[in-house]
């Protein structure tokens, strides 16, 4: 309660979270800066509406010159319009895969961890299975058999990412299942799914919070990596995916792989600082600090 | 005396590394409509196994009823679905338990908490059940009640949150109260407040209670009736005034001898603490013939240790299960 001593204010405790969090000045900055990419996704590409595929200027144009701020890649299109447009599609792949990454898991992980006996042990082993699949190459596999479209690279993504959260949800569920409250409930007469969904799920949420923030960044990380092997839908740009097709003048103009390198790093770098700033926030063992 | 809650030959059994051993082994009691029956007897001895036996909360895969019957108004509730146990819990039979302080959500306001009690049994709409979250905490005596509805259980000491606990058992007025060791947690001068409120809701709503406990002290205040376990067997039961006065087994003898005097002054003479020497034998030892208490007692005969001691009846309805009971 970071010294609160006024108990005549009722306040949720996800309200003592966001003050914890707002102390934390890495995080603030990190998510200012997050809201900026944010902004800059949704609206960049029509405040700035020049095509990212179109050959505006000679080729390896450097930045600054004749108004192209970061300069032209090696067919001669504009380096600055396609990171503008590529923030909206890192984005949204990095979204969709993580609420997929969280719906999975944590459907198989509180199932697991609630009901025990043969449903973990078939829930675990599958969760496992998918564990140690070699993660880039199972995705490799799946986007190059079903086709490099968005929504099958997110799916791919999403498909190979959810164990870590199922295992984080099993965790906090077998820890959450034995305390008294679980079973005063269970004494008050409720029901298994609402034992599952309303009161163990909402004091489980914290890690699994925490995961999906960090789960953002890797799924972007992850479409970067797919895009720079080629495995990206042709149509649209995305920041892995101009990083991938100018990899071949990487000597020669390193600026038109820094760049879109530049943004993911920042991009990436924001979510795992909020992300942190989170787990602080939401750990009550930390909030004393 | 008709009885609201019989229990049959209860035997419970737990699956140890060791094998299966009776945790409750044939116990049998009736609670009448309104009396307040008390369970006495050491740590693990079984009494909160017998209250979780028939809320039908018995850890799953390792604890489970092998035999006898639990009879709630004459429906044997070791046969009831899992749907009918949940209707009856919380709504016929509550149960407050030992610890206030992580009994309650901490992610939910304590009148949400409440008023989800009465949704699921009354069927009340939200805002019914809000407001009648607020007069039962008033009726817990919970200062300022309409406003400390909406506080989360960080906010509240552990004295309101046992009155919390009570208040969200005694929501639908159900016809038995399980207080698992309610004070155990709390203050001493707490302790004597909630007694008197759990006395008062007993008169007014007529609710039969069941005080599981290990405090001689709180079976005298508030008991009507107790019944001593030891080592997954009721070794003696009756009229708590009765016991209290006669005690007929050594067990009882031994435990109510425990019980510390206060005295005048510090000058005064004091008698040494007693104790019942020796520990409750460990779970292998459980489901032998024999009598179970034979290893600590002063009394010891040797068909105690032939024989499980039957249970032998005396005046006012006092049993006890001792073969010296008469020479007690």
């Amino acid at each position: 309660m970071s010294g609160n001593t006024n108990i005549d204010q009722a306040r949720h405790p996800a309200a003592d979270a966001v003050a914890m969090f707002f102390k934390n000045k890495p995080a603030i900055v990190a998510l200012f800066v997050l809201v900026l990419i944010i902004i800059a996704g949704l609206i960049g590409p029509l405040l700035y509406p020049i095509d990212p595929f179109d050959m505006v200027w000679a080729p390896f144009g450097l930045p600054g010159e004749d108004g192209f701020i970061l300069g032209t890649d090696y067919l001669g299109r504009d380096l600055f319009a396609g990171i503008l447009h590529g923030t909206r599609v890192s984005l949204q792949v990095g979204l969709t895969a993580a609420l997929m990454t969280v719906l999975i898991g944590v459907t198989v992980g509180a199932l697991a961890g609630y009901f025990l006996g043969w449903v973990e042990e078939v829930l675990m082993r599958i969760t496992e299975f998918f564990q140690v699949l070699p993660t880039l190459l199972f995705s490799m596999v799946i986007v190059a058999l079903f086709g490099a479209s968005l929504p099958m690279i997110t799916f791919a993504i999403g498909l190979v990412s959810w164990p870590a959260v199922a295992r984080i949800t099993r965790a906090e569920f077998l820890r959450i299942r034995e305390l008294e409250y679980v079973t005063a409930s269970r004494a008050a007469g409720a029901k298994n799914l609402k034992l599952i969904f309303k009161v163990i799920l909402p004091n489980a949420l914290p890690p699994i919070i925490v995961q999906a923030a960090l789960m953002v960044g890797s799924a972007i990380l992850f479409e970067a990596g797919l895009s720079f092997l080629g495995l990206t839908d042709p149509n649209i740009v995305s920041w892995g995916q101009i990083i991938g097709s100018n990899r071949p003048y990487i000597l020669d103009a390193s600026y038109t792989v820094t760049f879109p390198g530049l943004a993911i790093f920042i991009t990436v770098l924001c979510l795992s600082l909020v992300g942190d700033g989170l787990n602080d926030a939401l750990n009550p063992k930390l909030r004393q600090r | 005396m008709t009885a609201l809650l019989r229990v049959e030959n209860l035997r419970i059994e737990l699956a140890t590394r060791l094998g299966v051993a009776p945790v409750i082994d044939d116990v049998s009691f009736e609670l009448a409509a309104g009396e307040t029956l008390s369970f006495v007897g050491e740590s693990g001895c079984g009494k909160s196994m017998t209250a979780l036996a028939i809320m039908g909360l018995l850890p799953d895969k390792v604890g489970r009823i092998a035999a006898g019957k639990i009879l709630f108004n004459g429906e044997d509730m070791t046969q009831a679905s899992d749907e009918r146990l949940r209707s009856l819990r919380g709504n016929d039979i509550s149960m407050i338990f030992q610890e206030p302080m992580t009994s309650l959500n901490p992610v939910f306001t304590i009148g949400e908490q409440i008023a989800e009690v009465l949704r699921r049994h009354k069927q009340m709409d939200k805002r019914d059940a809000w407001k009648r979250a607020a007069e039962l905490l008033d009726a817990v005596r919970i200062p300022d009640a309409t406003h400390r509805v909406g506080h989360y259980p960080h906010q509240l000491s552990g004295g309101q949150r046992q009155r919390v606990m009570i208040a969200m058992a005694l929501a639908c007025e159900p016809k038995v109260l399980i207080a698992d060791e309610p004070t155990t947690a709390l203050d001493v001068t707490i302790q004597a407040q909630i007694f008197d409120l759990l006395e008062d809701l007993r008169k007014d709503m007529g609710t039969a209670i069941i005080m599981i406990t290990h405090d001689m002290g709180v079976v005298a205040e508030m008991a009507d009736r107790m019944i001593v376990m030891y080592a997954g067997r009721k070794i003696e039961q009756g009229d708590v005034h009765t016991v209290l006065d006669h005690p007929r087994h050594p067990y009882t003898k031994g435990l109510i001898a425990c019980v510390p005097h206060l005295v005048a002054t510090l000058d005064e003479h004091r008698p040494p603490l007693t104790e019942v020497s020796g520990i409750v034998p460990g779970l292998q030892e459980f489901g032998k013939n024999e009598c179970l208490f034979a290893s600590r007692c002063d009394r010891v005969v040797e068909r105690c240790l032939r024989e499980r001691p039957t249970e032998q009846r005396f005046d006012k309805d006092q049993v006890s299960a001792c073969w010296q009971a008469n020479t007690l």
